[in-house]
């Protein structure tokens, strides 16, 4: 497994004004901006993620949350800004690109290789680390049966991480929703990104399931030591694990800071619930 | 947990994997001690090998359709080409390699290559599309490559080969050979491909194609078909993995190209036209995308049916159809599916679902 950077016991907030994780940013974004059919879904988006950071990303239904995710892993290229990845101007990359540089993610609508067993799965996104050809594969050599045995002990090991590697040959459409949704952070996991976005992980789960996911996510967050952004609407699951919090409404962000100063933020209490006295 | 029984993905596939050798193998065997024991009649004695050859251009067209997940609608073009370059190939060979198996081999190896060039130089304008638009793109590509062996005109002499388009200016010198003839195709092929030989190139391609799916490259098809966001999103390199797919396919095809018009004496380009395209897209269609197993069935049946189909005389292709429609609808229903999967042990767990 990739070595990760070693962990900086600091109580990172950089969502606040940028403090910790200037020392050690994974993410950086300034101005980042994009006009989709002439609206402005998302602009001036300025926001730093430090390297074992958990940031949550929050905001009223089409805030442009997704839309931040979809520029950062450049489904859309933005129109305006800069993303910098590790110190690295991900600028003209395509997904594919943003991926093999540290960024993994999964989707608010599952999209998983429905047809492929569960571990077939993990391993689709462990390609880049085989290196064996076309003809180590159709002739069976050495170095497919290695690199084959490596890549499915690693993917056995991250499904255990949540206890799925009982259900690896599985087909994956076939799994129950909360599996799915697990399934495809083991599988953006198994990319080893520096920075993982999370898109409503806990969407459509029950209390107890959610409970669950939060502990995995806490989990994941030890073993590996990165940053993870998450996009969420249960305001339990975010409010207890994230560190720092950054609120979007109609693309802009409206606020940032930890969950208690969130809580509290008028802004915020306006997006979600209305102004006072309005009716 | 309460799950209901799951299906283990990894034992069903194994499972079909040595199912279809098997079914093969002993389809060959049954075949050869049939023709050797005279049970079998000369005109299906004749079809065994465009049999073969079909079946591997099922397999072929699977690879890009069943498993890559794009429709491919001018395969029958690169079967052409393969047959054309294939039979140059073997006719060159004549004096070098006296044994005709592996003057047939060599032959084939070449068609491979140079249908895997023409895949490679199709797929770069080709596989930037999707769906629909690739299997339109697929279609004129099919036709512009009948087209161009339409009007390609090939010769041997001393002074080596050469080739011209549109009209024979290849002035050959005396004692040489004019091998492609423009709509004229080849003629005067030699007879060399054997059901053996046939059977051999099904289960190599068999083996690559089972191989390949089992491989990361397979997987990345799968992943692709699958979902293409999704694929993306995890680092995989959608064009590179489209064009390996189709390549390969290409290849198969080509060699199943040449393999088909070595068993005949004279081969001309409108044999490989859209309808034979067409045919083979049913032959995946009716057998299963992704089912290796269904296709070859499919292509032997489809290929047989209409031979025992001409005492029927004029109500032939009447009947054909009526039978294609009934056997599709047939695979497509579900009780049927459910019936059939209870009467073979094999197939129980995998249609549980």
């Amino acid at each position: 497994m990739k070595e990760k950077t070693k962990y900086i016991p600091i109580p990172s907030r950089s969502i606040l004004p940028e403090r910790d994780a200037a020392r050690d940013p994974v993410l950086e974004c300034v101005n980042l901006g994009i006009t989709l059919g002439g609206i402005k879904a998302v602009e001036d988006f300025n926001f730093t993620i430090g390297r074992t950071e958990i940031a949550g990303l929050i905001g009223p239904n089409g805030a442009g949350k997704t839309t931040v995710f979809n520029l950062l892993t450049k489904v859309y290229q933005p129109t305006t800004g800069t993303i910098l990845l590790n110190g690295r101007d991900t600028h003209g990359m395509n997904t594919m690109q943003v991926n093999k540089a540290g960024i993994a993610r999964t989707f608010q609508n599952i999209r998983l290789f429905r047809n492929l067993s569960v571990i077939d799965n993990v391993k689709t996104a462990m390609n880049n680390e085989m290196h064996y050809n076309m003809l180590s594969a159709i002739l069976r050599l050495p170095n497919y049966r290695r690199e084959e045995v490596a890549a499915h002990r690693r993917a056995l090991k991250l499904l255990s991480i949540f206890d799925m590697q009982n259900m690896a040959d599985v087909p994956a459409g076939s799994l129950p929703y909360g599996a799915q949704r697990r399934l495809e952070i083991v599988r953006a996991l198994a990319t080893n990104p520096s920075l993982l976005l999370l898109d409503e992980p806990a969407a459509g789960m029950n209390p107890s399931e959610t409970a669950d996911l939060m502990d995995s996510i806490r989990k994941v967050h030890e073993m590996f030591q990165i940053a993870i952004v998450l996009i969420e609407h249960d305001m339990s699951l975010v409010m207890n694990i994230c560190e720092g919090i950054c609120v979007l409404n109609f693309g802009h962000i409206i606020a940032k800071g930890t969950p208690d100063e969130i809580q509290s933020n008028p802004a915020v209490i306006e997006a979600y619930l209305g102004r006072k006295k309005e009716a | 947990m309460t799950m209901r029984r799951l299906i283990n993905l990894k034992r069903v596939e194994a499972r079909r994997i040595y199912l279809t050798y098997a079914v093969v193998i002993a389809a060959y065997v049954i075949c050869q001690v049939m023709s050797s024991t005279g049970f079998l009649s000369s005109s299906m004695r004749g079809m065994l090998v465009p049999i073969c050859a079909y079946m591997v251009m099922a397999v072929s067209l699977n690879l890009v359709v069943g498993i890559l997940g794009e429709l491919s609608l001018g395969h029958a073009g690169f079967m052409s080409v393969g047959a054309f370059s294939g039979v140059a190939a073997a006719f060159l060979m004549q004096g070098v390699i006296p044994f005709a198996p592996v003057r047939l081999a060599l032959a084939m190896a070449v068609a491979a290559v140079f249908a895997a060039v023409a895949g490679f130089l199709i797929g770069i304008p080709v596989l930037r599309l999707k769906g629909d638009y690739l299997a339109i793109v697929t279609l004129a590509f099919g036709e512009i490559i009948k087209s161009i062996l339409n009007n390609f005109y090939l010769g041997v002499d001393s002074q080596g080969l050469h080739f011209s388009m549109l009209t024979d200016t290849t002035r050959l010198l005396k004692g040489g050979k004019l091998i492609i003839r423009g709509p004229m195709g080849i003629s005067g092929i030699q007879k060399i491909a054997t059901f053996p030989a046939g059977f051999i190139l099904l289960m190599i391609a068999l083996m690559i194609v089972f191989n390949l799916v089992n491989s990361r490259s397979g997987r990345a098809f799968m992943a692709i078909r699958d979902d293409r966001i999704a694929a993306e999103s995890i680092g995989l390199d959608i064009t590179k993995y489209k064009m390996m797919a189709f390549v390969m396919s290409a290849a198969l095809a080509g060699s199943a190209g040449a393999l088909f018009a070595m068993n005949y004496s004279t081969i001309v380009a409108n044999k490989f036209d859209f309808n034979t395209s067409i045919l083979i897209l049913v032959f995946v269609v009716l057998g299963g995308q992704g089912n290796m197993l269904g296709s070859i069935i499919a292509a032997a049946v489809l290929t047989i049916l209409p031979e025992k189909l001409r005492e029927f005389s004029e109500y032939r292709m009447l009947l054909y159809a009526v039978i294609l429609i009934v056997m599709m609808l047939a695979t497509n229903n579900a009780e049927i599916k459910n019936f059939l999967a209870g009467l073979n042990p094999f197939r129980r767990k995998e249609e549980a679902e």
